[in-house]
């Protein structure tokens, strides 16, 4: 059994909440100059250079103010002991990262109290045990404007294909120039509740320009990435062709009972990192 | 074609813009989010002066990350603005003529707005890191125990901001969508 210190993860915690929040991915930026090359409304071109000149800029400034809340995803191999409490070296990580790298501490201790924790712990931390003798960290800071425009919804298997549809083209119409368009949308559909959401969330660190595995899922992203591409809100809502970025889908089997369909929203700042330990 | 504005407003300046337009706003910004908003409006409710002068104020819906050592702030782009309609028609009934955010605000919201002649402004949310680069200076003038949620004044320079919704109630959420799939049709 490999034996892997905790501070080795505090490390790799630290050094991916800074990259996250001050570089975007690659497959966004080539994203998002797609949109831009394809959007014929002056408004929305303007605003998606500006949205091009942000990331370009390339310094130590945060892309987007709202560093987010840290969503840390963590692969553990099963055959990978690690040394130390594994939640306590992430939110440590955490701690540090946002720290050392100025980012903005946006965590409240309490849902009602509201007081400022103060170093942006803890981090929403989700484990998943696999094959192996590596540990995979995925760090995706997570913004509220568009968490806040997020939904479920636990519908009927008879609402079928046209019930997802409409959820989801719903829940974007409601969002509207709210979450920062143009936007990624996160689609999880089936398990139950808790993990239909989770299923959305891991939607959105699939990289940009892939599709979901199944041809007829990646066709329902395609159809439904043009039919939100007609709904005119644009970036920023000022109108235009480029609402949404991609549709990203990711399904599993649920009840005889039930069709859960979550759908969680991303803006353009669309962060996440991965590192193999 | 853009029109270049000073903060605070003038009720003549404020009254004259119309959504859509572009403006490059420079001047004096108060900062506030949703935990200032609900102490300022307490202040209100008592009868207490509010921290800085409301007359003409433009406030900007921003929480800036932290600025490094010889930075004047942070990544400085704007929050969702919905989260302030609840406080808003209190301060723009006291004078603020300007706000500036993103995204849909309440009919409370509108209302006041045409009441009092005063104009909503949308900042590129997701932006931050360009739209700092605006901000030449920084002041905390109260609420440090709010963090990033403080209420600083702001020297700007030339912010790139849209007039999204004007004193007459015109919505550009509505007349760029109307406009764009007219368009496309």
């Amino acid at each position: 059994m490999r034996e892997l210190d905790a501070g080795v993860i505090t490390q790799a915690v630290q050094r991916l909440c800074i990259q996250a929040n001050t570089r975007l991915p690659q497959d966004v930026k080539d994203t998002i100059a797609a949109a831009r090359r394809a959007e014929d409304w002056s408004v929305a071109q303007d605003i998606l250079d500006k949205i091009i000149e942000n990331y370009s800029i390339g310094g130590d400034t945060p892309i987007c103010q709202d560093t987010g809340m840290a969503c840390v995803f963590l692969e553990i191999g099963q055959d990978v002991h690690i040394n130390g409490p594994l939640t306590e070296a992430v939110n440590e990580g955490v701690r540090r990262g946002y720290t050392e790298g100025y980012l903005r501490k946006s965590v409240v201790r309490d849902p009602l109290d509201r007081v400022n924790t103060g170093d942006n712990t803890p981090a929403m931390v989700y484990t998943e045990l696999v094959p192996g003798e590596q540990v995979k960290i995925t760090v995706a800071p997570k913004g509220f404007g568009s968490e806040n425009m997020s939904r479920i919804a636990m519908l009927k298997p008879s609402d079928g294909l046209d019930g997802v549809k409409q959820f989801i083209l719903e829940t974007v119409e409601l969002a509207g120039p709210n979450p920062c368009p143009p936007i990624v949308v996160g689609v999880g559909i089936g398990g139950t509740f808790d993990k239909c959401a989770l299923l959305a969330k891991r939607a959105l660190l699939r990289e940009m320009g892939t599709h979901n595995g199944s041809p007829f899922y990646a066709r329902l992203e395609q159809e439904l990435l043009e039919k939100i591409n007609a709904l005119g809100i644009g970036p920023q809502g000022f109108g235009g062709r480029t609402t949404a970025l991609a549709v990203q889908i990711e399904t599993m089997p649920t009840h005889i009972a039930g069709l859960p369909c979550a759908v969680n929203i991303n803006c353009h700042v669309a962060r996440h990192v991965s590192e193999v330990l | 074609m853009a029109k270049y504005i000073t903060a605070p407003l003038t009720k003549e300046q404020a009254r004259s813009l119309r959504a859509g337009e572009s403006v490059y706003l420079s001047g004096s910004v108060y900062t506030a989010r949703d935990a200032a908003h609900k102490r300022l409006c307490e202040l209100v409710e008592q009868g207490k002066p509010l921290p800085f002068p409301i007359e003409g104020a433009v406030i900007y819906y921003v929480g800036p990350s932290p600025a490094r050592p010889g930075q004047a702030i942070g990544s400085a782009g704007p929050t969702t603005s919905y989260r302030m309609d609840a406080y808003a028609p209190t301060l723009l009934r006291l004078g603020e003529l300007g706000m500036i955010g993103k995204g849909k605000r309440s009919p409370a919201v509108v209302e006041a707005m045409r009441e009092t002649g005063a104009v909503y402004f949308g900042a590129i949310g997701g932006a931050g890191a360009l739209l700092s680069q605006c901000v030449k200076s920084a002041q905390l003038i109260c609420y440090e125990d709010l963090g990033a949620e403080a209420v600083r004044r702001l020297e700007v320079e030339n912010l790139p901001l849209t007039v999204v919704i004007d004193s007459q109630g015109n919505n550009l959420y509505e007349t760029g969508r109307a406009a764009y799939l007219e368009q496309r049709r």
